[in-house]
């Protein structure tokens, strides 16, 4: 294993990221801390309990989600594609490392900038929100695990986007509005039936309802299939990028 | 010497059907500058890409410092370093940080002494916290140079060095190169200017169209190949050939005469054509004597492998 590279991508990776401080983390503070004026104070303040939890508090997890989903997700990909972009890229094909160290430095990097992030959220949540967290080491597995699948889905999206345009195009498109019906600010059982099932096939939900249980022991699908989905969603993005990289493709010609 | 590095049958085909590389064999002595001469679409860049792994081949083999490029790709990469032909930096690092980046990718533990020892190789000490979109355009590629010697490689590609580079900084990159050689490295540079070939390499290599046309040393190659002229200048103009001398290979060039001969043949017919002047009544004031550059003769042998 060629430690000395892993260490050198997350590093070169992680000072990008404090670098662009203003851009990387007080950014996402303040739209999230937006969400809890507009949905928290103003229009939560008209809504009951939620499944026995304040409006304000319940969306706690689905914002931190939101916005952990998103970063893991643009970082990685942006990571990745950058020097695709600028061509540095030949550095990383020409150097004495396997791609597993390339992913361990990237998907890493992308993954603890956006465990960052939530951590901050998290935070600053308190600050609007009285918070008890039921399960605090299941809040932490989650959490990172979340970071670490979609940083790999990232890093997958990063290697096959051609342009700008199609890295902005998945976050945007899919993930975006997979977390917005994935229960981020209510609970599916205020859904109509139809649209109950019909949630059921976003996998976003498993992560936000096992999220939301460690918080508040309150789940709209069991637990077990929330681990499961996890993994599973982890396990489909490592079968991939193993197939990429076995493959060269979009890498090498 | 030993042997560096061995290129063996190498072919590459892309998708579309286009063969960029058709069975290339070469062989690298340790130390040594070969300059890989040819036309752009030649397949250098191929080349090169393949052998420090950008690409992959189609078939071939490649070992350098003995070790198979694939099986054992870690030693056989650790050992070569690569100056691309783009400048493909990052804009926003600065030059300290984007070559202790390279380092670090080679597998090599921190050391910003070293670091610094080759930035003062390159002139580049001073400007090594300077952001990399600061530098001006020769700088650009010392960082480039700098980024593939980090790790101390024992080879090193040089794509194409001076393409797009006025002058002055050609001639600085050449130096470069003499300062690098005499540090023991093996260099293998591109180049579609012949003169940079003669200037640095020990060996040429012609390739066009996928295909390594010769490898010679370059002294014996322009021997070997040289054509020379002899320019003759007469005591008075002439407007054009006498007819007595029209089978000859003579031409007139600003009312002067120019004859080509190869001194390779068994007679150059210079004696013959000093007697046929003076039997067509022309009086000579001059004579003079030129060596083909290797840009004749390397268009020459481009033309002879199109035909």
């Amino acid at each position: 294993m060629n430690w000395n590279a892993i260490k050198a991508i997350y590093r070169f990776e992680m000072s990008r990221t404090f670098r662009t401080l203003a851009q990387s983390v007080v950014s996402p503070v303040l739209s999230t801390s937006l969400y809890f004026v507009v949905f928290g104070a103003a229009i939560g303040s008209r809504i009951d309990q939620v499944e026995g939890v304040s409006y304000g508090a319940f969306i706690v997890p689905g914002l931190i989600m939101l916005t952990v989903l998103t970063q893991a997700t643009s970082n990685a990909s942006f990571g990745i594609y950058f020097p695709k972009f600028i061509g540095t890229v030949y550095e990383l094909l020409s150097a004495p490392v396997s791609f597993v160290e390339i992913v361990i430095g990237y998907v890493g990097a992308a993954a603890t900038k956006a465990l960052m992030i939530g951590l901050i959220i998290l935070a600053t949540a308190h600050f609007f929100v009285d918070l008890n967290i039921a399960h605090p080491i299941w809040m932490l597995t989650f959490l990172v695990m979340t970071c670490l699948s979609f940083a790999l889905l990232g890093f997958i999206i990063g290697i096959w986007a051609g342009s700008f345009e199609q890295l902005q195009l998945v976050p945007l498109l899919v993930i975006t509005p997979l977390v917005f019906l994935g229960g981020s600010f209510y609970s599916i059982s205020m859904l109509p039936p139809i649209w109950q099932t019909v949630t059921l096939f976003n996998p976003v939900v498993y992560l936000i309802s096992g999220f939301r249980w460690a918080f508040f022991d309150v789940a709209d699908v069991s637990l077990f299939w929330s681990v499961a989905a996890i993994i599973g969603f982890m396990t489909a993005c490592l079968l991939a990028i193993g197939w990429i990289f076995r493959t060269g493709w979009r890498l090498r010609s | 010497m030993a042997e560096i590095l061995k290129v063996s049958g190498l072919t590459k085909t892309y998708e579309g059907g286009h063969q960029a590389l058709k069975g290339v064999d070469v062989s690298i002595e340790e130390g040594e500058i070969l300059a890989l001469l040819g036309p752009n679409g030649a397949g250098k860049t191929t080349l090169i890409s393949i052998v420090c792994g950008i690409s992959t081949a189609t078939s071939g083999t490649i070992t350098v410092g003995g070790y198979d490029h694939d099986r054992d790709f870690r030693a056989a990469r650790d050992l070569i370093g690569l100056v691309p032909q783009e400048i493909n930096l990052e804009p926003f690092e600065t030059v300290m940080n984007s070559v202790r980046f390279s380092r670090g990718l080679f597998g090599k533990p921190r050391d910003d002494q070293r670091i610094e020892e080759i930035l003062k190789l390159l002139s580049l000490h001073d400007k090594k916290d300077n952001r990399i979109m600061t530098l001006s355009g020769g700088m650009k590629r010392r960082v480039l140079i700098a980024k593939a010697l980090c790790h101390d490689p024992r080879i090193l590609f040089l794509d194409e060095p001076t393409a797009g580079v006025d002058v002055e900084l050609r001639k600085d990159m050449w130096e470069i190169v003499a300062r690098l050689k005499e540090t023991g490295v093996t260099i293998i540079l591109t180049t579609h200017y012949i003169e940079e070939a003669e200037a640095m390499a020990d060996r040429i290599g012609v390739i066009s169209k996928g295909e390594i046309l010769l490898i010679e040393e370059k002294d014996a190659l322009i021997k070997r190949l040289g054509r020379k002229e002899l320019q003759i200048e007469l005591s008075a103009q002439i407007d054009e050939l006498p007819k007595s001398l029209a089978d000859k290979d003579l031409r007139l060039e600003n009312g002067h005469l120019v004859y080509t001969y190869d001194t390779q043949a068994n007679s150059t017919g210079i004696t013959g054509l000093l007697a046929d002047l003076r039997a067509a009544g022309l009086h000579m004031v001059d004579l003079s004597t030129k060596q083909s550059s290797l840009e004749e003769i390397f268009v020459d042998l481009v033309k002879e492998g199109a035909a």
